[in-house]
């Protein structure tokens, strides 16, 4: 890792100086700084919702920063277009692929250009000659693009950029749906293309991939970078030393004052029913992981946690829990007996509730009233319908009453749910799964999105259904709040449980290195 | 299902109740734009070299207040009606059935199949019944192959109704010219049920009691969505599948239960058309009511009661119409031209109170 070709044109290829960006409710980048130089692999790491994307999407020309300015090359410019991001030389490789699935490679390569100064097939070939020598690049160019490999569409994806004589190539957790060979692959290709000149940004969640292959390493958190290892310093550490400077400053409390051990102790005014899944395995999907040989048994009254940076099966697990989604193999017992083979109306009847993170699209439907969301997943049931028909009246009663228990902020109860705010929503379905005689309880990011109080009033109500005797399993990105709430933290990685933590003083970096994969 | 979503009926009681904005927007949003189609389609007229006003109160004259007329207006609105019934099931569950004409005409010949044959040995009133059922099970078992391609494999049934229309009308056409013909005309059609033994008509008129079919058919469709569990089901499915799966609900069969309620209304407003007006089915016969319906639905914004008015207003443009055809000698496609213009501009002016609501609030 010698390339470092800084000192020899002496200035960044790109630098983002003091960048701060807001959106409604968020400031995504707080006056970050960072300079990519020539030669460099630069890692980004971070959480979800550390900010990596919006400055990602900073850099592409898909977003405008609020505060700050790019330099390019020592100028300043503006970045106004994801083509002029292109013709500024910074290339991206996003997470998601960008390839147009009908078309050939060829053709997805020559798109963008206008006619004219299209090269054409031939042209095209040769220009390829040339970087398939340099880089052991080999792209097949008649194949339908949709057809290929993962990871040979990304390959593709870094010859376009290489054919726009990029400067800088952003990777955006280009590793998170391949395979350790594919890895392996695509992190020689980067040292290539670092040291024929190239400044390389490279996201990853793991961080066995950003020792290996990074040169530079930045950490943010929560829209700020808290740290970097530069070059010089990143060649005296070892890799455990590197390790474990890296989790605390990833994973480290923010205000120290608050810090509490382990969550503060509950009550258990009931016992109801354990949650018991043994061997659930569901096959993964196009873009999706699968589910491996999950085993776990959530007590009643126990709160487990599920931690896992987003997408490493969390939702799937929540669906196929909730009978969304159908299971390969593998148990589901409530109490004892098996549910996996029951519809989810029949698994919310016994008690077993889910409450989703997709609040606007999957939990209501926008534009009904409120008060028959409240009734969703118990439509036809007395007494609110008799014989099938609406008794206006209950109907009507039952959301007034829910409204006043749980606090629901709204102009009435026939206003559309989804003209509510965020909070008062979640509080609507919170009031919902709550209801009746529940036993058992998927939280799926409950305070997501949400603000200062209505975070706080989420994560009493999940303590009060723990207290009431419910087998409660909370999935979420945010470790502060699995660390506060939860007894014990699952960590799920590529649909698999990477481990299970006891909550207490060392549990925040037990489940933080399993996060990111623990050393072999 | 976008733009059937965009205009849901908001599903608000307390906007029943008129406000000078309700009123203020019901002139502009409604009123205005059916106006302007008026004065559009009269300078189409001019252009064209007739008199708009003399065809406009020609239409009116004969489609309301000439007794006959009248009559055959509130005769035609049966089997407009039952489709409209057959639409707001599909539209309010998010399925766009628009194959109603194949499963219209092949109801209709298997009535007039049926009818004339079975009244030779039952009373009237059994062969009536047994044709509309038979018809309904014709029209169910058409939507079938739709409905089970977009349950199960999530194929565009806009598509395929379509295709199965075209299909359907075909097939009417086969089975009337080679099966079921009738040896005595020479006219390729289906025997003919006697007039004495047709639906009766209402007393001291010629309206085919049929229009308390239809009536009965949109009244109960109407109240079935908007208040039993039922219908919120369907409803829910329409407007967002993603939280009906959520919810428990089970998507696929309740698709397939939606296409066999909406083809069944389409088959019965075949069988209500022929035993109770025409009383055989001619070869290459086609009113293509369905298609005509579709707007008409969509202004009522799926409204039961709003369907039976509009359903009216196009049911007098269209007897008014065929008369002004041959006296006047403007096209009967007039009336589709009138109807095309408004759903545009009501469409529009809709298209532009969201723009204008939006603005007021940010």
């Amino acid at each position: 890792m010698s390339a470092n070709g800084n000192s020899a044109s002496g200035k960044p290829a790109v630098e983002l100086v003091n960048i701060s960006k807001r959106f409604p409710g968020v400031v995504a980048n707080d006056n970050v700084s960072l300079a990519l130089w020539p030669g460099e692999v630069h890692v980004l790491l971070g959480e979800n919702g550390a900010g990596k994307s919006t400055l990602i999407a900073l850099l592409a020309g898909l977003q405008q920063p609020d505060e700050g300015h790019i330099e390019i090359a020592g100028e300043r410019r503006q970045i106004t277009s994801p083509s002029a991001a292109l013709a500024l030389g910074i290339g991206t490789v996003f997470q998601h692929n960008m390839l147009v699935p009908s078309l050939t490679v060829a053709e997805n390569l020559l798109l963008g250009a206008p006619w004219w100064q299209r090269p054409g097939r031939a042209g095209l070939a040769r220009a390829l000659a040339t970087i398939g020598k340099d880089f052991g690049l080999d792209v097949p160019l008649d194949a339908k693009a949709g057809e290929i490999s993962l990871g040979e569409q990304q390959q593709v994806e870094i010859v376009r950029a290489l054919l726009h004589k990029s400067r800088v190539l952003i990777l955006d957790e280009a590793t998170s749906m391949m395979t350790p060979k594919g890895i392996e692959v695509l992190g020689q290709l980067m040292r290539k293309l670092a040291a024929s000149g190239l400044a390389i940004v490279f996201i990853t969640h793991k961080l066995d991939e950003a020792l290996n292959f990074g040169d530079r390493i930045s950490i943010l958190r929560r829209g700020r970078k808290i740290a970097q290892l530069a070059p010089e310093r990143l060649k005296t550490l070892d890799k455990t030393q590197a390790r474990s400077e890296i989790i605390k400053a990833m994973f480290a409390r923010q205000d120290e004052q608050s810090d509490a051990a382990a969550p503060l102790p509950r009550p258990q005014l009931a016992a109801k029913a354990d949650l018991d899944i043994s061997a659930l395995s569901i096959a993964p999907e196009p873009g999706l992981p699968g589910l491996a040989d999950i085993s776990l048994t959530v007590r009643s009254g126990e709160i487990v946690g599920i931690a896992g940076i987003d997408g490493n099966g969390q939702k799937q697990l929540a669906e196929a829990l909730a009978g969304q989604r159908a299971l390969a193999s593998g148990t589901i017992r409530l109490g004892g007996a098996p549910v996996e083979h029951l519809t989810a109306g029949a698994r919310h009847k016994l008690g077993l509730r889910y409450l989703t993170d997709d609040r606007l699209t999957e939990a209501t439907v926008a534009s009904f009233p409120l008060n028959l969301n409240l009734l969703l997943k118990t439509i036809g049931e007395e007494p609110f319908w008799r014989r099938g028909i609406e008794q206006t009246r209950e109907i009507h009663a039952h959301a007034e009453q829910q409204v006043k228990r749980y606090d629901i902020r709204t102009p009435g109860i026939h206003t559309p749910i989804g003209k509510l705010s965020g909070g008062n929503i979640q509080k609507a379905l919170l009031a919902r799964e709550l209801a009746g005689d529940a036993k058992a309880m998927i939280f799926n990011k409950p305070t997501y999105g949400l603000d200062y109080q209505n975070i706080a009033l989420s994560r009493a109500r999940i303590r009060e259904s723990a207290e009431r005797g419910l087998a409660v399993l909370l999935i979420s990105t945010d470790l502060d709040e699995l660390l506060e709430l939860s007894d014990r933290i699952a960590v799920m990685s590529q649909g698999r449980i990477a481990g299970i933590v006891e909550n207490g003083p060392e549990a925040r970096w037990a489940v933080g290195n399993l996060m990111v994969g623990e050393a072999a | 299902m976008d733009e059937a979503q965009a205009i849901h009926p908001p599903h608000d009681k307390a906007a029943a109740r008129p406000t000078l904005e309700a009123w203020r927007s019901l002139a502009l949003v409604t009123v205005g734009p059916i106006l302007l189609a008026f004065l559009f389609c009269a300078l189409a007229l001019l252009i064209a070299g007739h008199d708009p006003l003399a065809y406009y109160l020609y239409v009116v004259e004969r489609g309301v207040f000439s007794g006959q007329g009248l009559q055959q207006t509130l005769t035609r609105m049966a089997p407009l009606l039952l489709h409209a019934a057959s639409l707001i099931i599909a539209f309010r569950a998010g399925i766009w059935n628009l194959g109603g004409d194949g499963q219209f005409l092949l109801g209709a010949v298997m009535a007039a199949a049926l009818g004339p044959v079975l009244v030779t040995v039952a009373p009237d009133w059994i062969t009536l019944i047994a044709c509309m059922l038979l018809a309904m099970l014709v029209g169910a078992l058409w939507s079938l192959v739709p409905a089970l391609l977009r349950a199960y494999q999530g194929v565009n049934e806009i598509i395929t109704t379509l295709m199965m229309t075209f299909l359907g009308t075909s097939f009417a056409n086969v089975l009337v010219k080679l099966i079921f013909l009738d040896p005595a005309t020479t006219v390729p059609q289906t025997r003919t049920l006697p007039v004495e033994d047709r639906l009766a008509w209402l007393p001291g008129t010629t309206i085919s009691s049929g229009l308390f079919i239809g009536l009965a058919a949109v009244i109960i469709v109407h109240l079935v969505m908007t208040r039993t569990a039922f219908g919120l089901r369907l409803r829910i499915v329409g407007a967002n599948p993603k939280a009906a799966l959520h919810a428990g609900l089970s998507v696929s069969a309740l698709t397939v239960i939606v296409f066999a309620l909406s083809g069944g209304l389409a088959g019965l407003a075949g069988a209500v058309d022929i035993v109770g007006v025409f009383g055989n089915v001619r070869a290459d016969w086609n009113p293509a009511y369905a298609l005509a319906v579709v707007p008409l639905v969509f202004l009522a914004r799926f409204n039961g009661w709003a369907t039976i008015a509009f359903v009216f207003f196009y049911a007098v443009l269209d007897i008014g119409g065929e008369s002004a055809a041959r006296r006047i000698g403007v096209p009967q496609y007039f009336t589709l031209v009138l109807v095309a213009t408004m759903f545009i501009l009501l469409a529009l002016a809709e298209w532009l109170d969201q723009q204008r609501r939006a603005r007021q609030r940010s």
